[in-house]
């Protein structure tokens, strides 16, 4: 029965994002220390358009979230272990909120408007300044390696479920051609 | 109808038609800026330190004169790491070339209070004219003039090499400038 699996679209999104936050993560750490050169233009866009991808795939994740109800945790799970589940994707959802919010302010204070695409320019919420640009940046890396934490931990969590618990805690959000068909 | 003809010349004389030449610049009232693209992203920029010489009789446009010399290293491109490179050999070379001038050869009027300068600009060893269209409006006892051009800056090779290409740094760089002068003496 498709009740205790995650949407199709609930599945690719996961996984988009997933690909996608690793991929901005690592270009982030990357990128930030480059010397000055047209290629270093060039990642720092790429960084923000699929920043700003990321922050469009978030809502558009959340509005789905809201509409669909995910499926519900194994009954066997004790309740501190619901509840930090459900903080644990909680804080996940803030963060993929507040991390472009802060790159994109960030820009901004830097003085370097975000164009999405080099077309479409999304407009300075702040004006150029020097100090708060630079404690964005703190704030934009601090939440990061947050992120990276919260994600380690849910991924443990899931891999935990997995080869401990032998429940379907993973298995439901792998995409249907990945998951061993059981009865 | 004749009324009002004798009217308008009858205004035309009361304006301060007087020889009014503008020639002293102020220049902490004045700016030289520059407006580029990198990545489709405009950024703001702007020349510390120049000097401005003009001479300016809106009754005799043609007689005008002015001339602007920027000192490149003086440049603020927007942020440090900017203003270090753009310094250096493939953009300015401000070691060899310290300064840009212009030099106007032709002003022309263009109507209401819309004017023309045609001058050579020189950059980097290379000479090219330009011509900038420029507003005049009376401030005070003074008098601003707000003009621009489009510059390009393979023209005048600034940025070589890697930054040659158009495809992170446009071309096409948004020159702007601001000058008040008060009428000389």
């Amino acid at each position: 029965m498709n009740s205790t699996r995650y949407t199709a679209v609930a599945i690719g999104l996961h996984w988009l994002m997933a690909l996608l936050l690793v991929g901005l993560f690592s270009v982030g750490l990357y990128m930030h220390d480059l010397p000055l050169s047209p290629w270093k233009l060039k990642v720092f866009s790429w960084h923000k358009w699929a920043g700003v991808t990321a922050f469009l795939l978030v809502l558009a994740r959340m509005v789905w979230r809201a509409t669909h109800r995910p499926p519900p945790l194994p009954a066997a799970m004790p309740a501190w272990q619901r509840l930090a589940a459900h903080a644990g994707h909680a804080v996940l959802y803030l963060l993929m909120v507040a991390i472009p919010l802060s790159g994109w302010l960030m820009s901004s204070a830097k003085g370097f408007q975000t164009v999405y695409f080099g077309v479409l320019p999304i407009p300075d919420l702040l004006a150029k300044n020097k100090e708060l640009g630079d404690l964005l940046l703190e704030v934009h890396e601090a939440l990061n390696w947050t992120l990276a934490a919260v994600v380690a931990g849910h991924a443990l969590a899931a891999l935990q479920h997995h080869f401990f618990e032998h429940d379907d805690v993973l298995t439901r959000m792998l995409p249907r051609h990945a998951r061993k068909e059981t009865p | 109808m004749i009324r009002t003809v004798a009217l308008l010349i009858a205004l035309a004389a009361a304006l301060p038609v007087q020889a009014a030449e503008f020639n002293a610049v102020d220049p902490a009232h004045s700016s030289v800026g520059f407006v580029y693209k990198q990545m489709g992203v405009p950024v703001d920029g702007r020349f510390k330190k120049f000097s401005v010489q003009l001479a300016f009789d809106p009754a005799k446009p043609a007689a005008a004169r002015a001339a602007i010399d920027i000192e490149l290293a003086s440049v603020d491109t927007g942020s440090p790491e900017g203003d270090d490179e753009v310094a250096g050999k493939q953009w300015f070379n401000t070691k060899a070339f310290p300064t840009a001038r212009f030099v106007s050869t032709a002003v022309k009027a263009l109507g209401g209070n819309r004017y023309e300068v045609t001058g050579q600009l020189t950059i980097k060893g290379r000479t090219r004219e330009v011509t900038a269209p420029f507003s005049f409006a009376a401030q005070g006892s003074g008098a601003a003039f707000d003009g621009g051009f489009v510059l390009k800056r393979a023209d005048f090779a600034i940025g070589e090499g890697v930054w040659a290409d158009f495809g992170t740094v446009a071309n096409e760089i948004q020159i702007k400038f601001h000058v008040l002068a008060m009428a000389g003496k």
